[in-house]
This record gives structure tokens, sequence and C-alpha cells, in this order.
């Protein structure tokens, strides 16, 4: 069940991290596993409105998406948020969950190459959308130039918020916001960092706007 | 959260239709609003409309007016060049408002009816007419930093609800005098911006004129001299990511270094966006000058009225007015 764009790509790897990775990758199997006993379509008992292209009914609807390049068809409760599809259906646990109500990123995502916020959004808005999310932002095991520069520049610390940050941060550079410490930080704004990581976030986004080098 | 049965219709008939059948079914466009207060169980639709496929994006300039779809996201707006040439308040208070994440998936519609902020209203362990009509309003007497200074009158008794409209959206949009163009199941709708959203009044737990199971299809903005001499001044608590205190929303034509148009909205004062008529036909005619703003910010406050943590307001506001006009102005 694990393809390539689900290695765990959140940050750099450190000694003692391989448990940590055996343990990722048992979550992940046996996520997958219950995933596939526990979702029958239940599509045939969908409300008959004559208006409704696609209806599920509250219990379950269909649902197809690309996420990390890999497409998927699955089968959610509707009420299941963007983000607890990746982490909790999924495995792919590299988003974070902060707040849960809009106010920290921690859980940015990209859709169809837009950052948004993943807690806000339910799974079943997504059909036929493209998700990246941290684990799909690696080229493999090499890492993202924005993660290299996160590195470098040690913009982090307890590491929570870092997926949502280099998230925002790659989308900041490509929306045509990082020309200046001001704009970054304006442009940055929706991703909070309780252990004040900011000026090496601002100096890490600036380095790789400045290198030139393609996000 | 309740469960609920999902729709995704792709035509607007479909969508009026999915609503007019269902007292409890609701719209979804962003999200960014609904889920938030699905999440905390103040809102439990049975159903939910998912909008997002209705062909109603598009930002067009038309005869006389720029028309704005409903599911045109903030920041498709704010960065169109249609609305930076323009309108470029608009871009100005889009851009003010939330995070750049927040507005890759905020929609116009869904910005409109936004809820208020007012943390009484979140609170279900308190009274709240907006909430629970007919309970009490908690902030009166309660942490009313945030609360309103205009719009409720005392003649009745105290006033039901002095919770503040959070949108930045709304406020430029009263300034430019734009219209809410709406479908229902009879057809089309145009509302003017001054009616659509109300003051509390008897209902407060109303924050606009839209009817149940009415769509809004676009925004129009008239045309109008406003693409030079604009701006939007926010004030809040930190630097971004956070709404209003106050905010102001001035635009000026001029002839000259003299006020031909002015146009002045304040946000986060009242229960909708507060638009300035009096200080702005006194702005007509006159000179560009410090004097001429000071007058202006001291006719704009006249029925301004504090409770106990927000008298700041009655200075922070005509001081917020007094410098949107001067950096509208340019004379900085
Ligand atoms: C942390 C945070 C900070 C924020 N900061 C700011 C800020 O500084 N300034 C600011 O202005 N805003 C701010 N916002 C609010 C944000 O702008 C709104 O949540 C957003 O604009 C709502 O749009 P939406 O498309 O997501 O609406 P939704 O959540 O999808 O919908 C909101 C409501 O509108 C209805 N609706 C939506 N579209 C239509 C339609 N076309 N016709 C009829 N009904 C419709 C829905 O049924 C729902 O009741 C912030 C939000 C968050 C979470
Ligand atoms: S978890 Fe989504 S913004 Fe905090
Ligand atoms: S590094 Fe700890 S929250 Fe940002």
């Amino acid at each position: 069940m694990k393809d390539k764009n689900e290695i765990d790509a959140t940050g750099p790897r450190r000694d003692g991290d391989h448990h940590q990775e055996d343990r990722r990758l048992f979550l992940k199997q046996s996520l997958a596993m219950t995933g596939l006993t526990l979702t029958p379509f239940s599509f045939f008992n969908a409300e008959p409105d004559s208006y409704s292209v696609l209806a599920g009914n509250a219990d379950r609807v269909d649902l197809s998406l690309t996420i990390n390049g890999v497409k998927r068809r699955l089968s959610v409760d509707p009420r299941t948020t963007l983000l607890d599809l990746v982490r909790e259906q999924l495995g792919l646990t590299g988003t974070k969950k902060g707040c849960d109500l809009g106010q920290c990123g921690a859980c940015t995502v990209h859709v169809d190459g837009q950052r948004v916020l993943s807690c806000l959004s339910f799974a079943v808005m997504q059909q036929g959308r493209k998700i990246t999310t941290i684990e799909g932002l690696s080229n493999g095991a090499s890492l993202h130039p924005m993660q290299e520069a996160f590195i470098k520049h040690d913009g982090f610390q307890c590491g929570y918020c870092t997926p949502g940050q280099l998230m925002s941060a790659v989308s900041c550079i490509r929306e045509g916001h990082a020309n200046s410490e001001a704009e970054i930080r304006e442009y940055m704004s929706g991703n909070l960092c309780r252990c004040g990581a900011y000026p090496n976030i601002v100096k890490a986004i600036l380095a790789v706007k400045t290198s030139g080098q393609s996000v | 959260m309740k469960p609920f049965h999902y729709l995704r219709p792709t035509t607007v008939k479909d969508a009026i239709n999915a609503l007019a059948s269902a007292p409890n079914a609701r719209f979804i466009a962003g999200g960014t609003n609904l889920i938030d207060l699905m999440k905390r169980g103040l809102v439990a639709p049975e159903k939910l409309v998912d909008i997002n496929s209705l062909p109603l994006k598009k930002i067009e300039q038309k005869a006389g007016f720029v028309r704005i779809g409903a599911l045109a996201l903030n920041s498709s707006v704010a960065d169109h060049t249609i609305i930076a040439a323009k309108h470029p308040l608009l871009a100005q208070a889009l851009k003010a408002g939330a995070s750049g994440q927040l507005r890759n998936m905020a929609t116009m519609g869904g910005n409109l009816l936004q809820r208020t902020r007012c943390p009484y209203f979140y609170d279900t362990a308190f009274p709240c007419n907006k909430r629970n009509p007919g309970s009490g309003c908690s902030a009166l007497e309660g942490i009313n930093r945030l609360h309103a200074i205009f719009g409720f009158s005392e003649k009745t008794g105290p006033p039901t609800c002095i919770a503040v409209n959070p949108s930045d959206l709304n406020v430029a949009l009263s300034a430019l005098d734009a219209t809410v163009v709406v479908q229902n199941t009879q057809g089309e709708r145009r509302i003017p911006f001054a009616d659509f959203h109300r003051l509390p009044g008897d209902r407060p737990d109303r924050d606009t004129t839209l009817e149940a199971g009415e769509l809004i299809v676009a925004v129009d903005i008239p045309d109008a001299p406003f693409a030079r001499n604009v701006h939007y001044f926010k004030v809040r608590d930190r630097a971004s990511y956070a709404f209003g205190l106050v905010s102001v929303a001035a635009a000026l034509d001029l002839d000259n270094n003299r006020i031909k148009t002015a146009r002045l909205a304040l946000g986060g004062v009242a229960h909708k966006p507060w638009r300035l008529f009096e200080a702005e036909k006194m702005l007509v005619g006159q000179p560009v000058s410090e004097t001429a703003f000071r007058q202006a910010a001291e006719v704009a406050m006249r029925d301004a009225k504090a409770f106990e943590h927000n008298a700041y307001k009655l200075k922070l506001a005509p001081n917020s007015i007094r410098q949107a006009l001067t950096l509208a102005a340019g004379i900085s």
C-alpha cells in the first residue's frame, strides 16, 4: 500500500527516528486495512432527489481525488474534514491539527496548487481535486528547497507548525509575495508559531526566493 | 457534528430548488465560516448544498458596472486586473482580511454573510439574542471591548444586540455603493448594499435581509471615479491576521485638490457596515486639508455611544477616519 508519495518527509531525519518510522508505517498499514474493510459503497440508498447531481446519504459519500500524485477512490462520512481525511483515513500525519478552527495554519495543504486550510473544508468538497500535503512536497528522498532552507536557517523549534509553514512558504513565493521581509511577514501571517521561530522562517523564505530556485 | 445530507448541484436552478424544499438546509461555499459554526454546534443543517460547481466565479466589466460572481474567491478578486484598475479600495480591503490560505477559500457571497465574532455569540454558556432571540445580550454588561458604538436606539429599552459585523469586504462594498444580486424560486432580486445588512432592532438574529433559500449570485459595483485616491485603513490587535477593531474605507474624487465626491464607511463599529453620508456631504467642495478631514471625523462621530470597555473607539474611530482620508488624498 505504501507508495513513494507516502514517504514521510516532514522534516530532517534524526538518529533514533527509525523506531518512529516503524510505528508510523504500522499505523498506516493498519489504517489502510481498516479502510478497506470499513468502506462499503452505500450509494444505493442515496436520496432520490431529482436535483441532486451527487448525493450520498448522511453516512457515506463516494469521493475520488488525487493525493500527492496518487489517485484515490474513497468513501467518506460527509462530516470528515480534509484534515481528518488525510490524517486519520489516509495516515498522512505530516499535516498537523492545531486549532481545528482556521486560526493557526498548521493544517495548510495545497488544493489544485493553492494553499488552503484543510480543517475548514469538508473532504467531500474536494471531489476531483489534486491535494498536496507535506508528504508530497519533497521529491522522494530529496527534500524540497524550502525544507532545505528551513533546516539551514533553523526555521523551527518544536516543529509542530513546520509542515504548515512550509506549505504556506512555497505558496508565498509562487503567489509572488516574497519580495521583502515585510511582505513575507504579511503573507505568512496565517501561520502561527508558538515557538516564535518567525525571524528564521522569514530568512529561509527570503533565501529561497533570492536564490531563484524553482518552487 | 450532526449528520447531514450532502448535495452538489451544477446549476443555479437546482441549487435553489434544493433549498426551497428543506427549511434546515444550507448552502456551503468556501466553508470557512459555516464549518467553524457547525463544529461549534451553532449551526446544524440537515442538508448541505455545495454550490462550488455553479458557474458563478466570473469577474467582468459590464456596461456601467463590474460584476463579481458570488463564488469568486477573495484572493482572485483582490488580484484581478479589473479590480486593481477600477476598484483598488476593494482589493485593499480584501487583502487586509484573514490570511493567504483563507482568502484562497473564502468567496464573495460567503464573506457578505459571515457571522459576527462577538465572543458571547460563540459561548453557549451565555445568553445571546443573536444566537437565541429573547435570551438577552451578555455583551451589554460584559466584556464589550469589541462592540458597537453606532446603530442602536435606547428609546425602547436597552439595545438587543451590540455585536459588530466583522467583514472588511462589506465596508468597502458599502462605500462603493454595490448591489447584491440574488436569485430565488421567483427569479432575480437586486438589493442595494445599504439595505442588505440590517441593524439588530427587534430581530438581532437576522444579520441581513436575504430571505431563507435565496442564493447570492453576484455583486455589482457601479463604475465610479475612485481608481486613485482611496485607502482602506484597518486597526487591529496585531499587525495582521486579526479582525478589525475599527476600519475605514475612504474614497475621494479630486479635482485640483478640491473634493468632488467622497465616500466613507466604517467597519467594527456597528451591526452593519456604517456608511458616513453626513461626513461625505460635508467634504464635497472642500479643498483637501487637515481641517476638512477633522471636521468630517467630528460629523461622523455625532451619534456615537460607548459601553464600559469600548470607549477607546470614540477616539480611535475619528483618528482612523482622518488617517484614512489623509492617506487616500496622498498628503501624508
Ligand atoms: C481565523 C479567521 C480569520 C478571519 N479574518 C477575517 C478578517 O480579518 N476580515 C474578514 O473580512 N474576514 C475574516 N475572516 C472571515 C472570512 O472572510 C469568512 O469566513 C469568509 O469570507 C466566508 O466565506 P465562505 O465562502 O468561506 O463562506 P461559507 O462559510 O461557505 O458560508 C458562510 C455563510 O454564507 C452562506 N452562503 C455562502 N455563499 C452563499 C451564496 N452564494 N448565497 C447564499 N448564501 C451563501 C452559507 O450558507 C453560510 O451561511 C476570517 C476567518 C477566519 C476563520
Ligand atoms: S488546524 Fe487548521 S488552522 Fe489551525
Ligand atoms: S516550531 Fe514550535 S510551533 Fe513553530
